[in-house]
């Protein structure tokens, strides 16, 4: 605070509990909504305050999206994909940054145009490959020694399914490029005085180093992870491998069924709350993975 | 930009690099090449086995030729523009006031970051409820003259909603950066400026905005590719409209992943989807020409 100008002061807090209103806002009245009765949450206009039917909305949101399997899927898939792309993250910016090899260029240089090709505009072929993962293999044996082979590897419907697509990540690995690149020189030099190969170097200096790191990316991977929608959709034919956030997808009222929006919210709620207590509870982490992850 | 010490070896960084080299080459540039000969070429009829038939420019001509496509180019446009700037004006006023630093504002801006939790899917079945015509919050408009608000009626209304949905999904991010960047203008100087005179709409519009402008930039560039092309706009319109009512939500990147599925024209969605990584490429060119020039503060 600079001057003392009270009357702008309450302007600012005028204008901040406003915005509060517009963010908290629809926070609320999904879980009002999912507190009350059929005819409390169809009632105009919408009361705010709420029922008590909290629990009965709970449990037939649960029963009715299968939520049970759904969350543990999505649980286990977005951990996976987390983990995998730190990993992926830390290894392939160690081969940029600490090794000079010319094909460097041209590999940094192919992780970075993955950002051009978005899910959406390349959908049918990944399911296709997806669906038969060693179609370039054969198609590459068969260019090369005329050789056919019967290989074959189905994705659908299954973890690797969910988790092999989503794993490749630019913004990881530019992340821990950009974190490298801020170690000093003396640290890699005095390493390799001592006698360190390039592989303990990693393990032992450069993986401790990267812990905050590390927790930055994983906040932010795990909802990206999490709240993925398009991909599970297209590969999960299956309810065994339904993620939440496709299974939410069933909640949505349709025309001739009665308007249960009530169970709607219910289900609503339960499937966000995950990445929301991500972040509100780590969001100094969360903050600065997002921050430092795009410059 | 180069490591001073590095180390000598052929193979370990190949062995480094090779797990996320192998999974964007199967999942990024084996299906982007299928794309692209997709885009030029079209299926043997009637499901026939042998070659794709080589058809040049044939299939972009018929996406141009269809009035449908132009549609849905104006309303991407019209989805992206608008939704940026509602989000953005509500971002920046937001992180204005939060960068007063009055007594307090840590609480609200603890808040303002929630939104971009929520998954896109979800934001669309919430608003889907909150901006119903028959229940929720503006269904009471409904009460004093019929049809005053109903998205499942009117394109309009559908298309209001669909953007009110992505706007305020990315507050939290837009705040995010926003709040980064004006914490990172000295404090010196807008002491400085305060000293001479300078009120505080002065200083944010003289001072705070200029100072801002690349993460400004950033942000407008960002918001409008996620808009655009983004898993975003998807999720939100498969939640809310499903491209209706009558089309009118039916969004570029909405179309092609539901005319790809339903309509099976693999090739004219290839065609598109050509269309739109040209744009991407566009985009990111101009962030990164952008980025060059890009100022510090710290």
């Amino acid at each position: 605070m600079i001057e003392r100008t009270p009357v702008l002061n309450a302007v600012t807090y005028f204008i901040m509990c406003l915005g509060l209103l517009v963010i908290l806002g629809p926070f609320w009245m999904i879980f009002a909504a999912s507190t009350q009765s059929l005819a409390q949450v169809n009632a105009v206009p919408f009361n705010f305050t709420p029922g008590a039917d909290f629990l009965h909305n709970l449990q037939e949101a649960w029963h009715r999206a299968n939520l049970g399997p759904a969350l543990l899927n999505s649980l286990i898939t977005s951990l996976l994909v987390m983990t995998g792309k730190i990993v992926l993250a830390a290894l392939s910016a160690f081969a940029i940054v600490y090794f000079r090899s010319p094909l460097r260029h041209v590999f940094f240089w192919m992780v970075f145009l993955t950002l051009m090709l978005p899910l959406e505009v390349r959908v049918i072929p990944t399911y296709n490959i997806a669906a038969d993962v060693f179609e370039p293999v054969r198609w590459l044996i068969q260019t090369l020694t005329g050789i056919e082979l019967s290989l074959q590897w189905n994705l659908l419907n299954s973890y690797s399914g969910l988790v092999l697509p989503l794993i490749a990540t630019a913004t990881g690995t530019f992340l821990y490029r950009q974190f490298y690149m801020t170690l000093p020189d003396e640290l890699a030099e005095a390493a390799k005085m001592d006698g360190a190969r390039p592989l303990r170097f990693f393990i032992d200096i450069l993986l401790p180093l990267s812990r905050t790191n590390m927790l930055a990316l994983a906040t932010i991977m795990f909802v990206y992870a999490w709240n993925q929608y398009l991909w599970p959709k297209l590969m999960t034919t299956e309810v065994d491998y339904q993620t939440a956030m496709v299974a939410m997808r069933t909640l949505v009222p349709s025309v001739n069924s009665l308007p249960e929006w009530n169970i709607s919210m219910a289900g609503a709620l339960i499937i966000m709350a995950p990445p929301l207590i991500v972040v509100a509870v780590l969001q100094r982490w969360f903050i600065r993975g997002l921050v430092s992850a795009e410059k | 930009m180069n490591k001073r010490a590095v180390f000598k070896s052929w193979w370990l960084p190949i062995l480094f690099a090779f797990p996320q080299l192998l999974l964007i080459l199967f999942f990024f540039y084996w299906p982007a090449t299928s794309v692209l000969t997709w885009a030029f070429s079209l299926e043997p009829a009637f499901g026939g086995v042998g070659e794709r038939l080589f058809v040049g420019w044939d299939n972009f001509r018929d996406v141009f030729a269809d009035t449908e496509y132009w549609q849905s180019v104006s309303l991407s446009l019209f989805f992206a523009f608008s939704a940026t700037a509602l989000s953005m004006f509500v971002a920046f006023v937001l992180a204005i006031c939060v960068d007063r630093q009055l007594k307090g504002s840590g609480l609200f801006r603890f808040f303002y970051i929630w939104p971009y939790a929520i998954a896109a899917p979800a934001v669309g079945l919430a608003f889907r409820f909150i901006f119903a015509p028959e229940s929720g919050l503006i269904a009471v408009v409904n009460t004093w003259s019929p049809d005053l608000w109903n998205p499942a009626k009117f394109g309009s209304h559908a298309m209001v909603l669909v953007i009110i949905c992505f706007a305020w999904k990315w507050i939290g991010y837009n705040f995010i950066f926003m709040t980064a960047g004006l914490q990172s203008i000295p404090r010196s100087l807008i002491e400085a400026s305060s000293m001479d005179g300078s009120g505080p709409v002065r200083r944010a519009l003289d001072l705070q905005i200029p100072l801002l402008a690349p993460t400004l930039f950033f942000l407008l560039v960002l918001n409008l590719t996620e808009s655009f092309v983004g898993p975003d706009t998807y999720g939100i319109v498969d939640l809310t409209t499903e491209g209706g009512p009558n089309k009118a939500t039916n969004v570029m990147v909405y179309r092609i992943v539901s005319e790809a599925f339903r309509g099976l024209n693999y090739s004219g969605a290839a065609a598109q989807s050509l269309i739109l990584i040209a744009l991407i490429m566009v985009f990111t060119f101009i962030q990164f020409r952008y980025v060059e020039r890009r100022v510090h503060y710290k």
